[in-house]
């Protein structure tokens, strides 16, 4: 069995407004050095075994949408 | 003629849609579970709002995956009528049957209120009965439409940006884009004009007897869209 880490982001040109309410979250506890946070997903996948062909499939066709994500994805230990 | 109500788990504007259908358009409609691999028998689809698999992954994702979507997208090549509202929408744009996407309103707040809709474009079949403002109920959290340049672009250059969101007098304010979407789009075309995708609910608004029947000049556009195709 082999761990697939996939990491999902929102487009950097998107406006992230969580991301936007988190920054403001922490400038207001005093993090003044936060100018920016971004939320995304990991999504971590178990498979029989890895094939980086099948596993950017699953991005394009489920896991991601390339109007408004970005993804990388990592075997992990 | 006959209309095909979609329904995925968690569906649940799909009864207003049967009703504004059958009762206020006066058709037939009949639901279709997800897993049906075919629309036979069916002039025209409609795409209910809900939160389709709890909105798992991004809203729409797993519903656009659906064995149904395969024979929804077949319809809407044939170039008859498709609407989807709210999560229907969603669903659409997550195919790609419909191009953008909708992300997390602007201010992560869940809006459920009247809002006022103006037509862009009365050529298309879907919006040729539409005064130039309508009040329309909107209830989502991820209705804030976004799509690059290019595809703006094309919806503009091609009268394919069927509604936007304006205040009482059909001007287009700040405040009256309350999810955020570019260009206040909340409504748009497909290239054909057959299929329309809107974020607020025309079928909850089909009958004075239930308040209002500002939506009906839009359900109406399956008889026009079919008229035409």
């Amino acid at each position: 069995m082999v761990t697939v880490r996939v990491n999902v982001t929102l487009k950097p040109s998107l406006l992230d407004s969580a991301g936007r309410t988190v920054a403001k979250s922490l400038q207001d506890l005093s993090f003044d050095e936060v100018e920016d946070v971004r939320i995304g997903k990991t999504i971590t996948l178990q498979v029989s075994e890895f094939d980086e062909g099948r596993v950017k499939a699953m991005c394009d066709k489920l896991l991601a949408n390339p109007v408004i994500e970005n993804y990388t994805f990592e075997v992990v230990d | 003629m006959k209309i095909a109500v979609i329904q995925f788990p968690g569906s649940n504007c799909d009864q207003d849609a049967l009703w504004s259908l059958r009762s206020d358009l006066g058709v037939e409609a009949e639901y279709v579970w997800h897993g049906e691999r075919s629309l036979a028998g069916f002039d025209g689809a409609f795409i209910p709002g809900g939160f389709t698999y709890g909105d798992y992954l991004r809203c729409g994702a797993i519903a656009g995956q659906s064995q149904v979507m395969q024979a929804v997208r077949e319809m809407a090549d044939s170039g008859r009528p498709v609407l989807g509202a709210c999560n229907g929408f969603q669903i659409l744009c997550e195919t790609g049957i419909l191009p953008g996407a909708l992300v997390q309103n602007i201010d992560q707040r869940f809006v459920c209120k009247t809002i006022h809709l103006r037509t862009e474009n009365r050529d298309s079949a879907w919006t040729t009965k539409c005064p130039d403002v309508l009040p329309i109920p909107v209830a989502h959290g991820e209705g804030r439409f976004v799509a690059d340049d290019e595809t703006l672009r094309e919806l503009n250059g091609d009268g394919r940006v069927a509604f936007r969101y304006c205040d009482e007098a059909g001007d287009l304010t700040e405040e009256s884009n309350f999810n955020g979407s570019v260009e206040s789009i909340a409504g748009v075309l497909n290239k054909r004009g057959n299929v329309l995708g809107m974020m607020p609910h025309p079928e909850r608004v089909t009958s004075k007897k239930i308040g209002s029947e500002a939506g009906l000049p839009i359900i109406s556009g399956f008889l026009s869209v079919l008229a035409n195709a």
